[in-house]
């Protein structure tokens, strides 16, 4: 009889464990590897991969406890298909990458689609993780269940830490039910009066569940039970969109495979206070989440770009291309960045974890 | 960086109280130090009264500089720090510490900015929960988050403890409705935690000091997320004639996928408790009842409450009763709301607990404490919120009596240990504070542990700030491995009792 999953994986995580524990003590850097979707933000040369693709495995599932654990470098894809046979989902609707983005990748990077505006980002659905800290011991925080105060929360510490904060193991996801039916409505409307519309919208009761602005073209996606899009379409207006136009279009924004992504050249994306006016800047933009992640393709000085961003309420990153030393991620205020640099030390006091990554370390 | 060094969590108070009081009114107002016996006094508990200590000194900072004063004047005399809200913590979270300085932040009260368009308001946190839904009203929106405490309780102490209340299940805790908090570390320094937008440059720090009682910053400001008010809102109550059948069907309304705005249980003594109480024309003979609230649009909540009904008789729901109006609807809450004081009036002391477990274990474990309590003669009631799983049991006892507080710490630290081994929690939302120290120890090990006091450590060095709370220390622990083994019978000589 094979051995149960969570016991196997249990001895991929001792191993993986004892990997680290063995580079903390020769003091070797580890450049930890899920997927490889991010490769381009995390620094790519530093360290020795520590490949978390062998951590792959649906640990426990139970629908009727919305929740999910999972090994870190299980396919978000696999995670999808599971939840999707019970009619739940990842409500933050992460980029599956075909099969590549893993649920480690998808804390690490905080990777969130269009429903990430109106249903909370991957940090809200984190109820617990096993980690690696940067000594080799394996540790959990949070749990299996929704509510959970006991200890710092170091589980929601993790999302968007790309890894600098702990090897990511094992993670439970709080889990939500599939919408019973979706329509997305259409728009020909200038930017500003789109920013205007949609944040008065979103003050309103109504079932939105996403939105993009491009090109003078508004889509707003609506989810819920059907009397109740029905009842919406009719307030909203607009031009419906055929159902699988409508489902590519949400498709290429959470895989990042829209034609705005395509081609060379340098883009940002700023996360900015939804409601800011739209960006002095030149170049060509596209926007989701209510306005508040705007996609920026310009090239513009990184410094315009950033303080741009700044006096929107918000920070870029340098998605890619730009100038060579150019920092990825948004630079901290001194004092800001020792605090930072002391969490790190905590949990990782030879800074073997990634080092370089993010580089606002 | 040394890893298993920051035992030092207790600081020591070097100054005397002469150099100490002379250093808080060369940066306060006259009438912003207390020193008096009987001022001090209202200070020297929360919610969780049974834990009390008398603070040698007491601020009342009226802004963010006079904090940072503070702050700073803790910081270089090296004396204990314990900020507080309203004080209506349930865990000793705000004890203050004999050695220290206890600053209240009731006096920055003033709501800052609301943003009906962005849908956010930026607040003092002094300010009260329920004032911020009442502040944004007119523009036909609410903060969600909405503790029992919430008449009375602060934002700044639901940042702290990551409050949650009865419609967390849909609409998240604290944590998930916080945009921002502008914070100090205890050297004074100035620092923001989440933004605007939808994530912040750096980690999260938001999510790290939302639920840190105070053992890492003192917040200045807090701007939290508005939602829409619901254009309808409907609740029923369902009566159950064993409580291991309410326990299933609140698993099995989760698995049909219904995430209702509210689900709470009360058992057969709690119902019974409050209807006497309150006159919320509750089912008497039920031996648990559930409250199923549905919000949203019309369509939305008709189609729910129909799918919920569905679930419950299938379940056995021995009576399924729909509020017909908003006034009664109102009066089922009531009911609920009143179950703490209710039950109050049935012995002369409680006990809450507020231990987490998975919701396709209530029944079990609710039968399994049932039969634990019969057997140590100790009575529990129970009221929760059964869509997250947060058990509340009361446990009744009388403090008068000899043993009856004995009896009931056993039956307290057995139900802990259950929820943790069942998968669950030790606190859901209540926080660990003083009260439930030790049985951190229960649920983490040493090794997690010492990352939380390097966490500590990477914000506040010298362990000035809320000392004893929350993170036990290392040695706290060891110790405790050997007093766990005689069933936690052995006191802590150095916490108060009751």
């Amino acid at each position: 009889m094979p051995a149960p999953l969570s016991n196997s994986l249990a001895g991929v995580r001792a191993e993986l464990a004892a990997q680290v524990a063995l580079a903390a003590r020769q003091q070797q850097a580890l450049r930890l590897i899920g997927g490889g979707t991010q490769a381009a933000l995390a620094r790519a040369d530093a360290g020795q991969p520590l490949d978390l693709t062998v951590l792959n495995g649906v640990i426990a599932y139970e629908p009727s406890e919305l929740v999910i654990t999972a090994g870190a470098g299980t396919p978000l894809a696999r995670i999808e298909a599971v939840l999707a046979e019970q009619q739940q989902m990842l409500p933050f609707e992460p980029a599956l990458a075909d099969g590549r983005a893993t649920v480690g990748g998808a804390v690490a990077a905080q990777r969130g689609g269009p429903r990430r505006w109106m249903a909370g980002a991957t940090r809200d659905f984190i109820l617990g993780l096993r980690l690696i800290d940067g000594l080799g011991r394996e540790l959990g925080f949070g749990g299996q269940v929704i509510k959970n105060v006991a200890g710092f929360d170091v589980s929601r510490l993790q999302a968007g830490a790309w890894g600098s904060l702990g090897v990511i193991t094992e993670v439970s996801f709080k889990v939500l039910p599939c919408p019973q039916a979706e329509t997305t409505l259409q728009f020909q409307i200038g930017q500003a009066e789109a920013l205007l519309q949609v944040n008065i919208w979103a003050g309103q009761p109504l079932p939105l569940s996403a939105v993009s602005w491009d090109q003078g073209c508004l889509r707003v996606r609506l989810s819920g039970v059907p009397a109740a899009l029905a009842s919406a379409c009719r307030l909203l207006g607009g031009q419906a969109l055929d159902a699988v136009d409508a489902q590519q279009h949400w498709h290429s924004l959470r895989e990042r495979t829209h034609p705005f992504f395509d081609g060379a050249g340098t883009l940002w994306r700023l996360s900015v206070k939804p409601t800011a006016p739209v960006l002095e800047l030149p170049g060509a933009v596209l926007w989701e989440w209510g306005g508040g992640q705007r996609w920026l393709r310009t090239e513009a000085p990184a410094t315009l770009v950033r303080a741009q961003a700044v006096q929107a309420g918000g920070h870029a990153m340098l998605v890619q291309g730009g100038e060579a030393g150019t920092p990825v991620f948004h630079p901290l205020a001194p004092a800001v960045r020792a605090l930072h640099q002391r969490i790190k030390l905590a949990v990782d006091p030879g800074q073997i974890l990634n080092p370089g990554t993010p580089d606002f370390l | 960086m040394g890893h298993n060094d920051h035992s030092a969590i207790h600081a020591v108070g070097h100054a005397d109280d002469a150099m100490l009081v002379e250093a808080l009114r060369a940066v306060l107002p006259a009438d912003a130090v207390l020193i008096d016996e009987q001022a001090r006094r209202p200070y020297e508990s929360d919610g969780l009264s049974a834990y009390r200590q008398m603070p040698r000194v007491v601020v009342l900072p009226a802004n963010e500089a006079q904090v940072q004063a503070v702050l700073q004047v803790c910081h270089r005399l090296q004396v204990p720090l314990v900020a507080r809200g309203h004080g209506t913590g349930l865990s000793g979270g705000a004890m203050p510490d004999q050695r220290g300085v206890l600053m209240s932040l009731a006096k920055l009260n003033r709501i800052l900015d609301i943003d009906p368009l962005a849908r956010t308001a930026r607040v003092q946190p002094g300010v009260r929960n329920l004032a911020i839904s009442e502040a944004v009203a007119s523009h036909g929106l609410y903060y969600a988050p909405d503790p029992s405490s919430q008449i009375a309780c602060s934002i700044g102490g639901n940042v702290a403890e990551n409050s949650g209340g009865v419609h967390c299940l849909k609409y998240g805790l604290t944590v998930h409705n916080l945009v921002r908090v502008r914070a100090l570390t205890i050297d004074g320094l100035v620092f923001d935690a989440g933004a605007e937008g939808p994530d912040a440059a750096g980690f999260d720090l938001l999510a790290l000091l939302t639920g840190s009682e105070g053992l890492l910053a003192v917040v200045t400001e807090v701007t939290v997320r508005l939602l829409p008010r619901p254009r309808t809102v409907q609740a029923l109550l369902a009566s159950f004639d064993d409580v291991e059948k309410a326990g299933q069907a609140v698993a099995n309304i989760i698995a049909a996928g219904i995430i209702p705005a509210g689900l709470e249980m009360m058992d057969g003594p709690a119902t019974r408790a409050a209807e006497a109480f309150v006159h919320a024309n509750y089912p008497v003979d039920a031996e648990a009842l559930l409250i199923c609230e549905s919000d949203g649009t019309a369509e939305e909540v008709e189609d729910e409450s129909a799918r919920m009904r569905a679930v419950l008789e299938a379940a056995g729901a021995t009576e399924i009763r729909y509020a017909r109006d908003e006034a009664e609807r109102l009066k089922f809450w009531a009911g609920r709301k009143a179950a703490f004081p209710a039950v109050g009036r049935m012995a002369p002391d409680y006990y809450c607990i507020d231990g987490t477990i998975p919701r396709r274990t209530l029944g079990a474990v609710l039968n399994w404490m049932y039969g634990r309590a019969g057997e140590l003669g100790v009575q529990v009631v129970n009221v929760f919120h059964a869509g997250d799983g947060n058990l509340h049991p009361l446990l009744l006892f009388d403090a008068a009596k000899p043993g009856d507080f004995e009896r009931t710490e056993i039956l307290a630290n057995e139900i802990l240990a259950k929820c943790v081994e069942v998968g669950g929690t030790i606190t859901g939302e209540h926080g660990v504070g003083v009260e439930k120290i030790d049985a951190m120890c229960v649920q983490f090990n040493s090794d997690e542990l010492s990352i939380f006091l390097g966490v500590k450590a990477a914000f506040d060095p010298a362990g000035l700030l809320n000392p004893g709370k929350a993170v036990p220390a290392l040695h706290r622990c060891a110790e405790l491995g050997r007093m766990h083994v005689h069933n936690g019978q052995l006191p802590h000589p150095e916490l108060p009792r009751f």
